[in-house]
This record gives C-alpha cells, structure tokens and sequence, in this order.
C-alpha cells in the first residue's frame, strides 16, 4: 500500500531537529511515539492538527519534542495508512482510520486486481490515453458554457 | 434463405450505431434502449444459430428415422449447405459456453461484492479507505456502498465532493451495474454486440452525471471534477503536451471528443445543454431493426416447421 521509499525519507527529517540525546535514541523513542501519538488521536473525538497532539503529550515529553518531529511522526502514521488527514488552513488536522476503513483499503487493492469486477464495480474514471489527456485539456479550457439544469429532483 | 443469416448481420448494424445513439439520446434512455436491443438481438441471432443446426442436424439418418419424415424431402428443400450448419453448430456452443462462464463470474463478482459491501460501515453509506490510491467507486450491496479513497477526497473541493458521491450514489440507486451485464452477456452470446454492450457502460456514466449535474446544479463544474479526477488518477497524463488545442474552435473539439475515449466523451457531453428525451425518429429506427431480425429469425423457423412436416407427410 505504501511505497517503501517512503518511509525512510520521512524518518530522517525527525531527529535532527531534536535538542539533545544520540540519533539511535531518538530512533527508538520515535517507535514509542508513534504508538503514543496514535493512541491520543483514537481517545480525541475532533480532528487534531499536530500542534494540538504535542499540547497533549505528556508535559514532559512536550517540552522535548519538536513542533516537526509531531509532524514527521503523524505523515509517518498517515504513509502507513493508519491517519487520515483534512486539510485545514495550510496545514493538516489528522484523524485515525478505524479498523473497518483498514479492511477497505485491504479490500481495495484485491478489488483492483480482478477482472471480473469491472463487471460490478463503477469506477468513477477509466483510464486515460494520451489523445485523450490532450483533448480533456482542450474542452475545460474551451469558452464552452452550458446553461443552467434545471433545479435538483425534477430530473430522473 | 437469406432471411436466416439475417439476425447475424444485424448486430453488426446495431454495433455500428451503438455510439452515435449513444451521443444523441438521453442516458437514461439510451442505457434502456442499448441494453434491450443487445438482449433482443442477442436472442434472434442464438435463434438463427439454432435454426441452421437443426438444418444441418435434420439431414443426420437418426433423426430423420426418430422424427420419422422423410430424409431425401428433407435433404432436397434444405437451404443451408452442411458446411454451414456445422459452422453455425459450433458457434451455437461456443456462444453457450461463453454466457455460462460469464455468468457464472459475474454471479460470484456480485456476491463477492455484497458481502463485502455488508461488512463495511453504512452511517451515510460513503466509506473512506485510506492509501495513496485515487480511486472512487460504488459498491453494490444491500445496500450499496460508495468507496473513495483519503486522497481523492482531500484534492476536492465541497462542491466537487458533492459530485462525485452525486455520481456514485446514481450507479447504486439505478442498478446501473445491471444493465452493464447484461448488455455484457449479451454480447457473449453474440461478439458483434460488443461495440453496444462498451456503449451501455458509457451511457450509464453518462446517466450519473447527468444525475450529478441535477444535484449539483452546475453542469460545468461536474465536467471539470471528472477532468480533475482523471488527470489526477492518470498522472503520466498530467504533463501531456503535444499539439496545441488552443487553436481549434469548441465545435471541432466537441465533434473530436465524440470519437475519443470515454472521459472527453462524457466531459463535452456536460459542457453542452443537457440532452432532450423523445427523438422520436431514432427510437423508431431501432425499433424497426430490432423487429426485422425478430421477423427474419421467426419466418425462418416457420420455414424449417414447414419442411419437416413436408418431409414427415411424405416419409409415413
């Protein structure tokens, strides 16, 4: 589900902009973290932006962790498919994917492998050849201008 | 005899027309014409398949002395060479065992799918998956769910949002993945229909959108949000340059996309008034080519009824 380079790119931001303490300590305490900060956006009933999950660390962890050392841990979290995120404003508030949405996901990507359930499944786009791409282009940049529909639940 | 090859040709007409008609009609009207002329046509060519077997399988001795008629009567008014009928023997079977493996996977798809679609959470029936796919689909079931990816949401805006579930939510409440196979079993029975069975899958796209389009109240914006998804689903696309299309008017591009693939087809098909039902002209020309391949398919198996009671008068 996730590519494997990923993850790795991510996790080299992290320690470095932490004051104090060896980079392999800081790679074991991010292994706790993740589980940590996990556990405060399932017990949060809003969204949480990371500013908010470092406010509700532990006080002493809080006052050690970075503002982006919050950050890289939950975009880690969300490159593992266990966050989903919103945007708001010019950043992200994050929420835990619950078990069920997982199991979608699983089912997805099975779903995406099999033929016979194009049979079944509508997919919202098909695929795009290159002739098309152009001309896609061309028609939403066009002065084309349809005139209103009628109100919502008059037509079938 | 040329009446009984008849129902064979025909689907290649109906193959032919399928994608004009289904630029022109409406989609809702479209999707149910198409779908039962597939089905019409489908039957009468199997018909006509059958006929010309049981042509050549009247001219084995067993059946003439089980019948009981006459094998010489029967061998002289025969129209089809044996060559044919063994030919149209063959694609009698191949065409049963086609319609029974689709069948068979098609059944097995739409469990799969329902219960699947059982075990996901119904709240408002839109169920997020998270993972860096764009993908946004319904789901059928009892009731049917609409699966869209984390990601694609997050790239959307409220309104574009409120299309594409617009879109997803008419799939599941029309059945739309109905007409869908069985425009596709048809076309098992009968490859000629192929083109028809492609043009009912467009044209039930093309009924969510207008769906979307009435819910939204904004044609342009559906157009663009089918625009945005799949240049966001093809990133290979995104960058695509090559000849410039700023020249060329929106009347050539509208008539280019009518020849394209699916995506331009059903965005120029929004950036235009919304289709009228009716169109009287080309409902009645459908009927009349559905009904001629039924009347050849019936007139021929009048035919062969007449001869094998010729044979049988003359054979007691």
């Amino acid at each position: 589900m996730i590519s494997r380079q990923e993850v790795p790119r991510v996790r080299e931001l992290g320690p470095r902009h932490e004051s104090g303490g060896s980079p392999r300590e800081a790679r074991r305490a991010a292994g706790a973290l993740e589980s940590e900060i996990l556990a405060i956006l399932r017990g949060a009933s809003e969204p949480l932006s990371p500013g908010d999950v470092r406010l509700r660390l532990e006080p002493g962890q809080g006052a050690v962790l970075s503002y982006s050392t919050v950050v890289t841990i939950v975009s880690r979290l969300h490159a593992k498919g266990l966050l989903a995120r919103q945007r708001a404003g010019r950043g992200f508030t994050y929420t835990p994917v619950d078990e069920v949405s997982l199991a979608a996901g699983r089912m997805t990507q099975a779903l995406g492998n099999g033929t016979d359930h194009d049979a079944v499944l509508s997919r919202f786009v098909s695929g795009l050849s290159g002739r098309d791409a152009r001309l896609l282009r061309g028609l939403l940049a066009s002065d084309l201008d349809p005139p209103a529909d009628e109100p919502a639940g008059e037509r079938e | 005899m040329w009446l009984l090859y008849l129902p064979l040709v025909i689907p290649a007409l109906a193959g032919a027309a399928a994608r004009p008609l289904a630029n022109r009609l409406e989609p809702r009207q479209a999707t149910w014409l198409l779908t039962s002329a597939t089905v019409a046509l489908a039957g009468c060519s199997t018909a006509a398949l059958a006929l010309l077997a049981a042509y050549a399988a009247a001219r084995a001795p067993f059946l003439a002395a089980v019948g009981d008629y006459s094998q010489a009567v029967m061998r002289r008014g025969d129209p089809i060479s044996a060559a044919a009928g063994s030919a149209a023997a063959l694609a009698l079977a191949s065409a049963a065992v086609a319609v029974v493996v689709m069948l068979r996977n098609w059944v097995r798809a739409l469990a799969e799918s329902y219960r699947r679609a059982a075990r996901l959470p119904a709240d408002d029936g839109i169920v997020v998956v998270p993972g860096p796919a764009i993908e946004a689909y319904a789901l059928p079931g009892w009731p049917g769910r609409i699966v869209v990816s984390g990601r694609l949401l997050d790239r959307l805006d409220d309104d574009r949002r409120a299309a594409l579930i617009a879109h997803e939510q008419a799939h599941l409440d029309g059945r739309h993945h109905l007409f869908a196979a069985v425009a596709r079993l048809a076309a098992a029975a009968n490859p000629l229909l192929l083109p028809v069975a492609r043009s009912v899958e467009y044209t039930v796209e093309r009924w969510a959108d207008e769906r979307a389009a009435a819910v939204t109240g904004n044609r342009r914006m559906v157009a663009e949000t089918i625009g945005q998804v799949a240049f966001l689903a093809s990133p290979r696309r995104r960058r695509t340059t090559g000849i410039s299309l700023g020249m060329i008017g929106s009347r050539a591009l509208l008539r280019s996309a009518a020849w394209a693939g699916p995506v331009p087809r059903r965005v120029a098909a929004l950036l235009v008034a919304p289709p009228r039902r009716g169109r009287t002209i080309l409902l009645a020309a459908c009927a009349a080519i559905v009904l001629l391949a039924g009347i050849s398919a019936l007139e021929a198996a009048s035919d062969l009824h007449a001869l094998v009671e010729l044979a049988q008068a003359a054979g007691s």
